[in-house]
């Protein structure tokens, strides 16, 4: 199965599978990320950890590590001067959050494992290392809670200086809630626990930083550098201007680097206050640590609902794990799903309650997806249990439910208005792919056989292209920002372009989909449009890239950009050929008066007139550069319908996925090979979490996924390839009619294979199970089962 | 600590250099000879982006020591293509969107690269399993497996170029990527 072709009209760009324009330095080598960089007079950093969970610090000494000819200075809290803690950006109106301080080296008390205690900088990558195990630590232990549970009983507190672990509490509703479980004739109740999982974009992140003449300028492995830029100014009490942040080439986020680091704050401060350029890069073992992870939650689920399907009321109260510290989004994440716990059908009423929770783990915090994977697997886990309940086949409770074709815009009970969406549509377009009935005797076949095979669906919806900034600003939701993006298009004198993009890709594509977007308009070849993006010292402000924002945000500033330039062009050309501008248009790659073909003029032949202006009027101004800035109205909603298909071996309760099928809608593709790639790594984020990977601490807030051998991110050889296919409702959101693809896929795999673990389990007695289904934990469910 | 001699062949052009023995090949890769497309994304042994190659099989490199390859020919991805010509393998990682952050890729077209040497017309499921030491988060591998199949339909595609293409022993990667747009 291939992506749909999207018919082509002149030659145009945009809806093809061009291949990337940033491929070629990739595969040769030849990029550049942070750790490639090292400019002259580069001094290394090597953190002393903290190895317990919570401990108060006795005593530190680092002279033996000070002893060292290679080492240039040790640092601990003591000696930082910095003007502000590290920032946590949401302040939702109305709600107190009970928020630790947070500082890049710990003072005088640790609260997590790996928490920073020292810092060791010096000459050499390797000797920094040596010198750090150098620095002789003492601690205190105190006492320690990791079960989010135990610690709502605040018994052991994370932080004795604050009154309680509880962080925040926070609700979202609409419909009347107990009315409609009074007139369910079935109600149900699940808990349902989302496990923590990490990131694992496979470059660590790594941060460079170096003064010269009162100007930092900080390279660093991030999704934010224009967050990072304010954050270092803050921090660092410096004015704004003066800070220039880059990220260069970034392998790979996934939310993880959507984030404020300390030791990104440390890298800079050490270089202002040594003179000399501070380079620091992660090893693996620490990215386990301490790099955010996400999810963890646990909800109660409560569903009410017709005989024949139709729920009546959807409740889920969350406790939400958030670890340690909160940082610049961590207690902000489970709210994102409660703004579609609604999925995709008509809940009369809604409600989400979540109580957020400090434990002496890392903090938690945007993952791919963030939120919305788990309010996506609560929904579609629990519509499974109540079809079973019912008695129902669990398409038939879905389709009962999807709010129609034909009812959007479509406002939930909680007031957000999805834009558009097919969501029959593309369970129909899924099932074209997906025989049930053929899979029903085969399943039934295999089963006689000892093979235990199951399928099971997502159809979801999710909310992205964050955001407008009126609803989610200080005023609304409550983060301390805006939602817009910005664009710069330059048409240079030969006719080149060169774009700036306040988004900030690592590994998206951006370069690519974007100059589709403005060769088309302008009339050249994507191979000539240039998108320049990641350093705060070029094009104007940003907002980076998270939220599946870039396309249906930035794409959408680009276009707009790009549209003012058109409109320059047609002065420009509209004087040349003495015509009105609107009479001016664009054929086969000239720019023409509209019925005339014979006389027009090139994009460079274009730039010719905007940039040698002897015969423009005095008040026509010349060049052809616009920017544009632009707040989105709504947010998007993509959706689709996924399938999954396990087999669960009873003998060994080893789970493989045998088959996948994605059917997507993302609204008009800009570049289907783009979509497709995403959808598939997506998938495959949410596969690893239902089957593979999971973060564990043990009682005594030890880590013991602290590697890539603990934590079990999927390999080639565990899956089967995808397939995939779209729809294409467009969004009426934005010009282009797109919506975010980056987090859809995530967002609906894992409760796919989870039904599809629970169809093939149920023979065996096992009614429910939670995440992640490894050999031992179905082999247990089973056995249990069967007592 | 003391530092001993290592002579070896880089992408066809010979080093000698002087090591603390405990410095690991892609280190001297990296931070002393300047390949900086040999990456770095673990200290396990698991993820395979550190993966070249050591007398014409591939290695992690994070696992094998600078005075280990004493006398070995290494090829790194800078040495992988062939003058102007991209390596069929790069080719197809290209053609077929195997790659997005692109952190992984160097390694993972090196191991492809002696997948398809050992094995000129891999299965599916042989290419899953061959590739099953080197981790990408970007692609579900999906089209990673497609263009190692692909690539398989080329003639040369487990074969490395002749070294010593260009006087930095960087192959012609560098002239390419500036280009931008390949051969």
């Amino acid at each position: 199965m291939t992506a749909i072709e999207t018919p082509q009209a002149d030659g145009r760009h945009v809806g093809r599978p061009l291949k990337r324009k940033e491929d070629p330095r990739l595969i040769t080598g030849r990029a550049t990320y942070v750790d490639d960089l090292n400019p002259v007079g580069t001094l290394w950093m090597a953190f002393v950890r903290s190895p317990e969970a919570h401990a108060t610090i006795t005593s530190i000494d680092a002279s033996a590590a000070l002893a060292r000819e290679d080492v240039v200075a040790v640092y601990t809290a003591e000696d930082l001067d910095l003007a502000a803690p590290l920032p946590m950006a949401w302040a939702p109106p109305g709600i107190d959050l009970n928020v630790p301080e947070h500082w890049p080296l710990a003072r005088g008390r640790v609260a997590h494992v790996g928490d920073p205690v020292a810092v060791v900088i010096g000459e050499d990558r390797y000797s920094v290392v040596d010198a750090a195990e150098d620095v002789i630590v003492e601690y205190e232990p105190l006492p320690v809670v990791t079960d989010p549970e135990e610690a709502l009983r605040d018994e052991v507190l994370v932080h004795p200086d604050l009154p309680s672990n509880t962080v925040h509490e926070w609700s979202l509703g609409g419909g009347d809630l107990e009315a409609g479980f009074a007139e369910a004739d079935v109600v149900i109740e699940r808990r349902i626990v989302n496990h923590r999982t990490a990131g694992g974009a496979i470059e660590p992140r790594a941060v460079l930083a170096e003064e010269r003449a009162g100007h930092l300028t900080v390279w660093s492995s991030t999704q934010i550098p224009h967050f990072l830029r304010l954050f270092l100014s803050i921090m660092l009490d410096l004015s704004e201007e003066r800070v220039r942040v880059i990220a260069p080439e970034v392998g790979g986020g996934f939310g993880s680097k959507l984030q404020i680091y300390g030791e990104e704050i440390l890298a800079a401060w050490a270089a202002r206050k040594l003179g000399r350029p501070v380079k620091w890069c992660e090893t693996r073992s620490e990215a386990m640590m301490v790099t955010h992870h996400g999810r963890d939650q646990i909800a109660t689920v409560r569903v009410g609902a017709k005989r024949d399907g139709t729920v009546t009321a959807f409740h889920a109260r969350i406790l939400a794990d958030l670890g340690a510290y909160m940082m610049l989004l961590t207690p902000m994440v489970p709210s994102l799903g409660a703004f579609v716990m609604s999925g995709c059908y008509r809940f009369p009423a809604v409600q989400t309650d979540i109580v957020g929770v400090m434990t002496h783990k890392f903090a938690t915090d945007a993952i791919r997806g963030a939120g919305r994977p788990e309010a996506t697997h609560m929904i579609e886990v629990a519509l499974d249990q109540l079809a079973v309940e019912l008695g129902l086949d669990p398409l038939e409770v879905r389709r009962r439910n999807f709010i129609p074709a034909d009812a959007f815009p479509y406002e939930t009970a909680i007031g957000i208005t999805y834009d558009s969406g097919n969501y029959q549509g593309t369970l129909d377009k899924l099932l074209e792919h997906v025989d049930v009935e053929a899979f029903r005797a085969e399943q039934e076949r295999l089963r006689a056989e000892g093979v235990h095979r199951g399928i099971g669906f997502c159809t979801y919806t999710e909310i992205c292209g964050l955001a407008p900034s009126r609803a989610v600003g200080p005023s609304a939701f409550g983060l301390q920002g805006g939602g817009w993006e910005s664009a710069l298009v330059r048409v240079h004198l030969t006719g080149a372009v060169t774009v700036y993009t306040g988004t900030s890709p690592h590994g998206q594509g951006h370069e690519t989909g974007f100059a589709q977007i403005v060769a088309d308009r302008l009339g050249t070849d994507p191979q000539l449009v240039e998108v320049i993006h990641g350093d705060t010292s070029q094009g104007p402000n940003g907002l980076d890239t998270y939220g599946s924002r870039s396309l249906a945000v930035g794409g959408e500033a680009i276009a707009r950009a790009a549209d003012k330039v058109v409109a320059r062009i047609r002065r420009f050309v509209a004087h040349k050929l003495e015509a009105a501008p609107e009479d001016i248009e664009l054929r086969d790659g000239r720019w023409i008066v509209r019925g005339s073909p014979d006389k027009g003029f090139t994009l460079p032949e274009v730039a010719g007139l905007a940039y040698i202006p002897e015969d423009i009027p005095q008040d026509m101004e010349p060049g052809l550069e616009e920017v544009a800035f632009y707040d989105p109205g709504n947010f998007v909603f993509p959706f689709g319908a996924h399938a999954a298909i396990v087999d669960v071996d009873p003998e060994t309760g080893k789970v493989t996925l045998v088959r996948y099928v994605a059917v997507d809608d993302c609204g008009p593709a800009i570049n289907p090979l783009l979509i497709d790639g995403q959808v598939h790594g997506g998938i495959v984020h949410g596969v690893g979490q239902a089957l593979y990977e999971q973060v564990v601490y043990d009682e005594s807030g030890q880590l013991v996924t602290g590697t890539f051998v603990d934590y079990a991110l999927p390999t080639a050889a565990e899956l089967p390839s995808f397939e995939t296919d779209r729809t294409e409702t467009p969004s009426p959101v934005n010009s282009l009619g797109v919506k975010g693809v980056g987090e859809a896929g995530t967002i609906a795999a894992s409760a796919a294979v989870a039904n599809a673990v629970m169809d093939a389990l149920r023979p065996l007695g096992v009614t429910y199970l939670d995440m992640p289904y490894t050999p031992m934990r179905v082999w247990n469910a089973i056995q249990e089962a069967a007592r | 600590m003391s530092e001993v001699p290592v002579r070896l062949s880089v992408n066809g052009r010979t080093h000698e250099v002087d090591v603390e023995p405990r410095l690991l090949l892609v280190h001297l890769l990296r931070d002393r000879l300047g390949l900086t497309g040999t990456h770095v994304g673990c200290d396990t042994t698991s993820c395979g982006a550190c993966t070249v190659h050591l007398d014409g099989e591939s290695v992690k490199s994070c696992t094998v020591l600078a005075v280990q390859a004493d006398g070995c020919e290494v090829t790194t991805i800078e040495g992988l293509a062939d003058g102007d010509a991209l390596h069929p393998v790069q080719e197809a990682f290209w053609e077929d969107h195997g790659l997005q952050c692109g952190f992984c890729t160097p390694g993972m077209i090196m191991r492809a690269v002696d997948l398809l040497a050992h094995d000129p017309d891999p299965t599916e499921e042989e290419i899953r399993r061959g590739l099953e030491g080197n981790l990408c988060r970007c692609t579900g591998y999906h089209n990673i497996v497609r263009a190692v199949k692909d690539a398989a339909r080329h003639p040369h595609a487990g074969r490395i170029p002749a070294p010593g293409v260009s006087a930095d022993g960087a192959g012609a990667g560098r002239e390419l990527a500036q280009e931008g747009l390949g051969a």
